[in-house]
């Protein structure tokens, strides 16, 4: 495992004091960067290097570094989480960048998550979709027990499959829309695999749907980007789920 | 019912029925084209020229088709500009993820392409055969009859017009670019999909894209050829 | 001076925990309308507590600093929880949990806490399940179990390797579902900084707005504490990078014991260090060693030719193989307990067998699975676990083994709690890893998601009760009194001063340098030596700190240099209690091996004449020792024995 030094890099990445001020790209040059260091730990350097030469670092959001707790959110050269696949920002290594490269880094560009600092931005709406219906509406206590309900395995996995979405973003912020359909649909469509999500299957569909579009995210126009830029490549089929699931709903009121 | 008319979803599934509305239209439109190569003497597709313009069923689908492609192009300028709104500043480094020419990614562009084309359509033959009237429609047809012999006015543009050829031919891509994401994206909209019938559905939209710009061009390519 | 009062109930230890619920006060509807509750942290602890409290009438104020609770760092946790459903008909029970628990901790955590444990375990799985929580399942559509270390029998639940994620998204969703109904008050990205007690009480926070550098008051009638550990004391952990313990330090520093600092958990299998820049470590799931056979070179011939990459673990025949678990422990064999399996892999590289560059790694080899199972089964139970090691690593474990080595991942210690969780501090509580009291010297794999989970949806929502129902005719809490103020000013004086220092070095340097001192002197083994050293080292490393950082940016604006240098400058002094708990406890116990407390084969040796007590720590001033606080751990269910996995 002995990585290779890439001996000199350019940085361009996005600078924004504050959600008012107006940004712009500022390009800085790092020296002897590993490949075999991840992504972030790049930008580490980059700040150690910019806060010893008295500079402000760069801001950006970034806490588990394992891939699953979404914060890190980085559009790197035309790729939101950067050209891998299957990998967020944190889990992107040097590997997949050459001598000499410039790396533009830019925030998620999505009208409905304004820029914080940098390339740090507001996710907001997404709690607020989660808020209009993500839940199951059951107090602790007085539940029957787990085995009551059988689950056909199928429906579980396919269930999980859609509950794998870490909230990142990647979705909007790839998709030309900035659409949020596939962070949606994720969740719509975990709960209709599942029994205990059929009770308010139709308020959930409905409500989570109306707050997306009211937050300003654009509708779907089925690119299929949003599935190949999840780094946890949740299938826009549930996308197609969620809309049977809210055509139903509607269909019936 | 109001936040359905105005909604994404809801807007998107007009998008998709009229899509399919018109894909159903569109492949009457190519199969009576096509008798334009299978049959020189021009009989045949002035017979279904003559159906099309008669029929009582065609004359009451007629303004349907119409009112289709309206709602099909304006709700397309509705959502897109919707679309565009969701994002206020682009990426500088672009999109690097889907290939620019994508058609999903250029949908509102290729359908725009096809509207300019369509209006030159409709001025080089359906205008001439309903209002204006052309001195090649009254040439004989070799049959007795008031049929109007679109034969001649068709086989006259594409034979004495390579102009009109080549635009006849990026026409029929455009229409087929269109399609092949057009077609399986309606089902997705309106929810007739799952994750074994993506691919499946992604198939029949490629192999209906190319069928339709393969058979678009083939007839002013044909007109060219021939003569 | 405060005695410990850990108010463990009377009668048998399967009946105390109905007698307490029985005997405990209940606060009316209308009651729980008027009083306030604040939650620090969001993770499966705080998230399940902050929901329960809400859906009950209390109105609840939850924290995080991330831009949302749902990336707390619980949704890391990757293998599974455990419950006592005895659905394998495996022979399962309450009391086998309890006891493999108070085993799995060698005998240094509490027995009424961990029997409260074990019985309300099966509940959290039917909780999670009627909350859309997508548990693996078998054909016939029921619950699948996996095993993990430490036990012999299959009671872990699991979904996928991503068991933490569906179940934070669990508490979560509960929680987004009282944040609709108006019952909680999210504020996201917002840090506490100071704990606020008025006479005596917990009675609200001081906490700093990460958006706008903003320093902000909140009052409540109580204050729970549910922000996790404090294993980024050694910089390099599997922990967030976020993580830290500065709500737990700062509610010490007001008064609060803090317990058994030394007990942390060394996580045999996480990916090896790869360089000096490398700022975090990875886990790879211990559900892994289900299925993975742990094992270094034979000959140490072969381990210099595989540190020189000359050859590759393949070329290693099985013979010349050295599965050291399964030949030390027949009996658990790769299924013994972390720190166990952690002691050994450090044995063989100290002994030179180590494989990778740098001598500090063995190999957990998925082969003889793959040939028993098929690559599509293992595919399917660690799928998204691979992926990330070859994402990270550039190889591909189902053709070589995985490379790992221990590393930092969770701490047992923190917060001294009495049966009702509650601190020293009145109506102050601290929940989940933010406590110490379940885990004793080494948690069990699959237990931090079952005890966070168990405080905050079963425990807490009952006990606090019990508090808050003398705090009833207590109006709600006004920000402006002297208290408030005076916390709050300390917090900007604090704040200027470690903004003002303006030395040369960024704070990572200090974190960094904390971190070394602590892997080696304070690591997985200690001795008394190298723990005054460290003592003396940490010390100085404070003083430096204090002369030469450098924090850049702004006060009044987001500043992550600025929040790191708060809870470094916090790391520091928790390092040195640390260590001097370490030192304090001369015995090898769990996770804290003293190598003067050793036997023969180099096993872990208790001392349950001296040391079978909880070490709570009283802070006495930052320049002060602490004061040690004894609570007599006393076993009247389970007899003590020496550990044995073998």
């Amino acid at each position: 495992m002995a990585d290779k030094i890439l001996n000199k890099i350019y940085v361009k990445v996005w600078r924004q004091n504050n959600p008012t001020s107006k940004g712009k790209f500022e390009t800085y040059s790092l020296e002897n960067i590993s490949q075999g260091n991840s992504f972030l730990e790049m930008m580490d350097i980059l700040n150690d290097q910019l806060i010893q030469a008295g500079k402000d670092p760069v801001a950006f959001d970034h806490d588990c570094r394992e891939g699953i707790c979404g914060s890190c959110s980085l559009y790197i050269n035309g790729h939101a989480h950067g050209p891998d696949t299957m990998v967020t920002t944190c889990q992107l290594h040097m590997r997949k960048f050459n001598e000499g490269q410039t790396i533009t880094i830019e925030p998620w560009r999505v009208g409905a998550f304004p820029v914080i600092k940098d390339v740090m931005v507001d996710r907001t709406a997404f709690e607020k979709i989660q808020q209009a219906g993500g839940f199951i509406s059951v107090n602790t206590g007085g539940v029957p027990d787990g085995n009551t309900l059988p689950i056909s395995q199928d429906d579980a996995e396919e269930a999980m499959d859609a509950a794998a979405c870490i909230g990142c973003g990647a979705c909007a912020a790839t998709c030309k829309n900035s659409s949020a359909m596939l962070f949606l649909a994720a969740k719509v469509s975990q709960f209709a695999k599942l029994p205990q999500g059929q009770v308010e299957a139709k308020r959930r569909a409905k409500s989570m749907y109306a707050k997306m579009d009211e937050l300003g995210f654009g509708g779907c126009s089925n690119t299929g980007a949003c599935e190949l830029a999840c780094p946890k490549s949740i299938s826009i089929s549930h996308i197609a789920r969620l809309n049977r699931e809210y055509l139903k709903a509607k269909i019936s009121d | 019912m109001s936040n359905f008319l105005s909604g994404s979803i809801g807007r998107k599934v007009f998008m998709s029925l009229t899509g399919l509305f018109l894909i159903s239209f569109i492949t009457i439109h190519l199969t009576l084209n096509l008798f334009l190569i299978f049959d020189d003497s021009g009989l045949m597709f002035n017979h279904a020229a003559h159906f099309m313009a008669t029929n009582p069923m065609i004359k009451i689908m007629e303004p349907l088709l119409a009112l289709g492609f309206i709602i099909h192009i304006v709700w397309a300028g509705w959502i897109t500009l919707d679309n565009i709104r969701a994002r206020p500043q682009g990426y500088a480094s672009g999109d690097n993820l889907l290939k620019w020419w994508a058609p999903s990614k250029n949908m509102f562009i290729l359908g725009s392409m096809i509207l300019v084309f369509l209006v030159l359509h409709l001025f080089n033959f359906w205008v001439k055969m309903k209002f204006t009237g052309d001195p090649l429609l009254s040439k004989a047809t070799g049959e007795a009859g008031e049929m109007d012999n679109a034969y001649a006015l068709v086989s006259n543009l594409f034979i004495n017009f390579p102009l009109y050829d080549l635009i006849y031919i990026i026409g029929g891509i455009l229409v087929g670019l269109h399609m092949s994401h057009g077609f399986w994206s309606a089902f997705q909209t309106i929810g007739l999909n799952n994750a074994q019938w993506t691919s499946r559905l992604k198939f029949l939209a490629n192999l209906l894209g190319i069928l339709f710009a393969v058979g678009f061009s083939a007839i002013p390519i044909y007109f060219l050829l021939k003569f | 001076m405060t005695t410990l009062n850990s108010k463990i109930p009377e009668g048998p230890i399967s009946e105390k925990w109905s007698n307490h619920k029985a005997e405990i006060k209940v606060v009316s509807p209308a009651n729980k309308r008027k009083l306030e509750v604040i939650v620090i942290g969001t993770g499966l602890a705080g998230a399940s507590a902050a929901a329960s409290l809400s859906e009950l009438g209390y109105n609840v104020k939850a924290f995080c600093y991330q831009d949302s609770p749902r990336r707390a760092h619980s949704i890391a946790a990757q293998g599974g929880i455990n419950a006592a459903k005895n659905y394998q008909n495996d022979n399962d029970s309450v009391y086998r949990l309890f006891y493999d628990t108070i085993k799995g901790g060698d005998y240094r955590s509490r027995e009424a806490n961990v029997h409260r444990l074990a019985e309300v375990s099966p509940n959290i799985i039917d909780q999670c399940v009627a909350q859309g929580v997508p548990f693996a399942r078998e054909y016939g559509g029921l619950l699948s179990n996996r095993s993990f270390g430490g036990v012999l029998v299959s009671r872990t639940f699991y979904a996928r390797g991503q068991t933490g994620q569906q179940l934070l998204l669990g508490a979560y969703s509960a929680l987004n579902r009282q944040i609709a109904e108006g019952g909680v008050k999210m504020y996201t990205r917002h840090e506490m900084i100071d704990l606020v007690t008025i006479e005596g009480k917990a009675r609200g926070i001081i906490a700093r707005d990460l958006v706008t550098g903003e320093i902000k008051r909140f009052g409540a009638h109580a204050v729970v504490i549910a922000s996790g550990g404090y294993g980024n004391v050694f910089f390099l952990s599997t922990n967030a990078m976020g993580s830290n313990a500065s709500a737990s330090w700062v509610c010490y520093k007001k008064g609060a014991f803090f317990a058994n600092p030394c007990y942390a958990q060394i996580h045999p299998t996480c990916i090896p260090v790869h360089g000096s820049q490398q700022s975090k470590l990875t886990l790879m799931s211990e559900s892994l060693r289900n299925d993975g056979r742990v094992w270094a070179p034979k000959n140490l011939e072969d381990a210099e030719k595989l540190r020189k990459g000359i050859i590759g673990p393949n070329d290693i025949s099985d013979d010349d193989r050295d599965f050291y678990l399964e030949r030390r422990y027949p009996s658990y064999g790769n299924l013994v307990p972390r720190d166990v399996a952690s002691r050994a892999a450090k044995e063989r590289c100290d002994a030179g067998f180590g494989v990778n560059s740098e001598g500090k790694a063995v190999y957990l080899d998925f082969k003889y699975a793959i040939e028993r199972l098929g690559k599509g089964t293992i595919e399917k139970r660690y799928g998204n676990l691979f992926q990330m090691y070859e994402k990270i690593t550039d190889t591909d474990p189902y053709k070589e083994p995985m490379q790992i080595y221990p590393a930092i991942h969770y701490t047992m210690g923190g917060t001294w709690v009495d049966y009702n969780l509650m601190t020293t501090i009145p109506g102050l509580y601290a929940i989940g890893e933010a406590n110490f009291s379940d885990h004793g010297a080494n948690r069990l794999g699959a237990s931090a998601l079952m005890q966070g989970l168990a405080d905050g949806y079963f425990v807490l929502p009952y006990t606090i009760g019990d508090y808050l129902a003398g705090e009833i005719m207590v109006p709600k809490i006004d920000t402006n009194k002297p208290e408030f103020i005076e916390a709050e000013k300390a917090v900007i004086t604090r704040l200027n001063t470690l903004f003002n220092i303006k030395g040369k070095t960024p704070v990572d340097h200090f974190h960094k340098k904390l971190g070394q001192i602590m892997w080696d002197y304070v690591g997985m083994a200690r001795n008394a030596e190298g723990l005054t050293h460290a003592i003396k080292e940490i010390q100085a490393l404070r003083a430096e700190f204090y002369t030469d950082l450098l924090v850049p940016g702004e006060l009044k604006n987001v500043n992550p240099e600025l929040e790191k240098a708060g809870r470094v400058a916090d790391f520091i002094e928790l390092g040195e209690l640390f260590a001097r708990d370490a030192l304090n406890r001369n015995e090898s116990c769990g996770g804290h091996f003293r190598e003067e407390s050793s036997t023969d084969e180099g096993e872990a040796k208790r001392d349950d004449e001296n040391f079978a007590y909880v070490a709570a720590w009283e802070f006495k001033g930052v320049d002060t020792e602490p004061a040690l606080h004894k609570e007599a751990l006393t076993f009247e269910t389970i007899h003590l024995t020496q550990r044995s996995y073998k």
